[in-house]
């Protein structure tokens, strides 16, 4: 028997526009943001910020990479790192859950914070539970589909981690649901996740990083070896998930990032050039390079 | 001008030089070079196959079901001089110690030279060290070892005597044949260790996981054909081995248990395996029945092709596509010069 096929809506209906924002000149211009974008605006009673990084420095070696960026993560909203290569977005990305240190020669000086705590306060794996993270090449380990996600549950790390417990059964097909993978493979959790096809590895990669039950997700240009249907499927997933987790995504796809990100904070050679909110960095921006940049996208 | 208006068309076919093709036409040196690959590379595949051959007919001719059923006896005639019983368990039980020490060890040094590495000087050291093992003859380490476990303190491996430690044991050959083997379990490990990606650490640091962990549940599993080859491997040198058991394991014809505990009294006393046994009947030991040493040689080449095919299975994986095989046996091969 075929699995179920997981209807993707590529093409949502716009959104409508709320009568009364139309009155006023922002108002109107922040709909007609959103009626381009596929996602709905975010609920303002559900922000609450999470991370805020404070003049943060990053450097390889002798090599700054990020010079003096200050922004913050908040829950209910997407933000998405943008920029040209080399503008340091991704070793940005993996100073927040201290990945950063597995490379050697890697410092940092500035003040990251995760719910008021500095995150080397933290004991480094719990942090990186708190704020998982996905990369750029969909990389399942080469186990199960079952154990890949199962490998993630914080119970499983017990003395009795090898047995299949309900409750393990019901928190990884939770986390592939989550995923939006599980209807395309719940008939044999046992494949090898390395028969998965790209886009299905990728999100197996998200259903683990979503198992850990994290705060925070770290997206690192999760789409970019992915298909159009794939990527659709993705981006559906990334703002769903924006209620309950914080999310931060680094991409080199602009309209992926206004498609997705409520907030977006441009990158130019390891410095924040502009941060704020999507439709002002995409219709109004402030600086030249900002411009440039978008243009150069946009057309 | 006038050159240029000729038109492509009008240039004859003939002018282009013909394609080269066949051998005949390469210069002199290669030539011969290649002639000379061909030379050798049949040639090692003739004498391969004329050992196997000339084995398996002298063997199968002497092979007799007793012969794996009777001890052996110091008789000069061929009758009563029974069987390989006791080197045939003489090769298992060395094997058996050799490798149950050297693969934890050596799986554990795999992953601390490729995952740890520090202090750097430390593994520098190691590393080097363990190259080193790898390449001493097999005989300097049993006379090295037999210095070592000869000591008085260590009379517990062997039977002690008023000078000190006879030396001579199953247990204190198949210590040193683990450090014969240990060399290829380490290379396996950390080869194929070297070979997993980054990002799947990566993957595994950024849920929270330790670097323990992370080896133990996801590393280690997925190189398991590796070890598991490199294990094989160091299991084919101890049996192949004669210099270790000629000095350590005391050489007698039957295994002579020491005292009256079981297991441990053969342990700690001396016997043969089939390699010994081989070298006890050919013409040049005292045995002098080849008959036996051709049967026995024959058993032996048997169990070392069956452990290089074991080899090959193991590291190409079993079910393709199910679950697929990802880091190979590759760096193996040419680090420690290991030809199959």
């Amino acid at each position: 028997m075929p699995p179920p096929i997981r209807r993707i809506v590529v093409d949502r209906e716009p959104t409508v526009a709320d009568p009364a924002a139309t009155t006023n000149g922002g108002g109107a211009s922040a709909a007609v943001a959103h009626a381009r974008s596929r996602r709905p605006a975010p609920t303002p009673t559900a922000i609450k910020e999470r991370m805020l990084l404070e003049s943060v420095w990053l450097a390889y070696g002798s090599n700054w990479v990020v010079r003096d960026v200050s922004i913050s993560v908040r829950q209910g909203e997407v933000l998405a790192l943008i920029g040209a290569s080399g503008s340091g977005k991704t070793t940005l990305l993996r100073s927040l859950n201290r990945l950063t240190e597995v490379t050697e020669g890697a410092a940092r000086s500035g003040r990251i914070t995760l719910d008021g705590t500095d995150i080397h306060a933290l004991e480094v794996n719990e942090l990186r539970r708190r704020v998982t993270m996905v990369f750029q090449q969909p990389n399942p380990f080469p186990m199960s589909i079952f154990d890949n996600v199962a490998y993630a549950l914080v119970e499983r790390t017990g003395r009795r981690r090898r047995r299949r417990t309900p409750e393990i059964d019901e928190a990884v097909a939770d986390a592939l649901r989550r995923a939006g993978l599980y209807e395309e493979v719940a008939g044999d959790l046992d494949r090898s996740a390395l028969a998965l096809s790209g886009g299905q590895q990728q999100r197996l990669c998200i259903a683990r990083a979503l198992a850990a039950r994290p705060e925070v997700l770290l997206l690192d240009e999760p789409c970019s070896a992915l298909d159009p249907i794939s990527t659709a499927t993705i981006e559906e997933l990334i703002v769903q998930l924006r209620e309950t987790i914080a999310i931060v995504i680094v991409t080199h796809n602009l309209q992926q990032a206004f498609r997705v990100a409520d907030e977006v904070a441009f990158m130019h050679l390891g410095e924040l050039v502009e941060y704020g909110g999507s439709e002002q960095v995409f219709d109004r921006p402030r600086q030249q390079r900002t411009r440039d940049y978008i243009r150069g996208a946009f057309g | 001008m006038a050159s240029l208006s000729v038109s492509p068309a009008a240039v004859p076919p003939e002018a282009l030089p013909a394609p080269r093709e066949g051998v005949s036409s390469w210069p002199l040196i290669d030539r011969v070079c290649y002639w000379l690959c061909w030379v050798t590379g049949i040639g090692l595949c003739v004498i391969a196959v004329a050992i196997v051959a000339f084995m398996f007919v002298k063997g199968i001719a002497y092979l007799r079901p007793e012969l794996f059923v009777k001890s052996p006896a110091a008789s000069l005639r061929q009758t009563q001089s029974g069987g390989f019983l006791d080197p045939i368990i003489g090769t298992f039980i060395v094997t058996a110690i050799g490798t149950a020490v050297a693969a934890p060890v050596g799986i554990a040094l795999g992953v601390w030279l490729s995952e740890y590495r520090s202090p750097r000087w430390l593994a520098r050291v190691v590393g080097s060290s363990i190259e080193i093992l790898a390449g001493v003859p097999s005989i300097v380490l049993a006379l090295f070892g037999l210095l070592i476990v000869s000591k008085g303190f260590l009379s517990f491996l062997s039977q002690g005597s008023p000078q000190g430690s006879l030396g001579e044991s199953f247990l204190c050959a198949g210590l040193f044949m683990a450090l014969l083997a240990m060399p290829l379990i380490v290379a396996a490990t950390y080869e194929a260790l070297e070979q997993v990606p980054n990002r799947v650490r990566e993957a595994s640091f950024a849920l929270g996981k330790t670097r323990a962990t992370t080896i133990w549940r996801v590393l280690l599993p997925s190189i398991r054909p590796s070890m598991a080859g490199g294990v094989v491997l160091g299991m084919g040198r101890i049996i192949g081995d004669t210099a270790i058991v000629t000095v350590l394991l005391g050489l007698t014809i039957k295994n002579e248990p020491v005292g009256s505990t079981p297991l441990l009294g053969t342990l700690r006393g001396t016997g043969s395996t089939l390699t010994s046994y081989v070298y006890y009947n050919s013409p040049a030991g005292e045995g002098n029945s080849h008959e036996k040493a051709y049967a026995a040689a024959f058993v032996l080449l048997m169990v070392v092709l069956l452990l290089n095919a074991l080899v090959t299975r193991i590291t190409r994986g079993r079910e393709p596509g199910r679950r697929p095989r990802w880091y190979g046996l590759t760096g193996l091969v040419g680090r420690l010069g290991w030809t199959r």
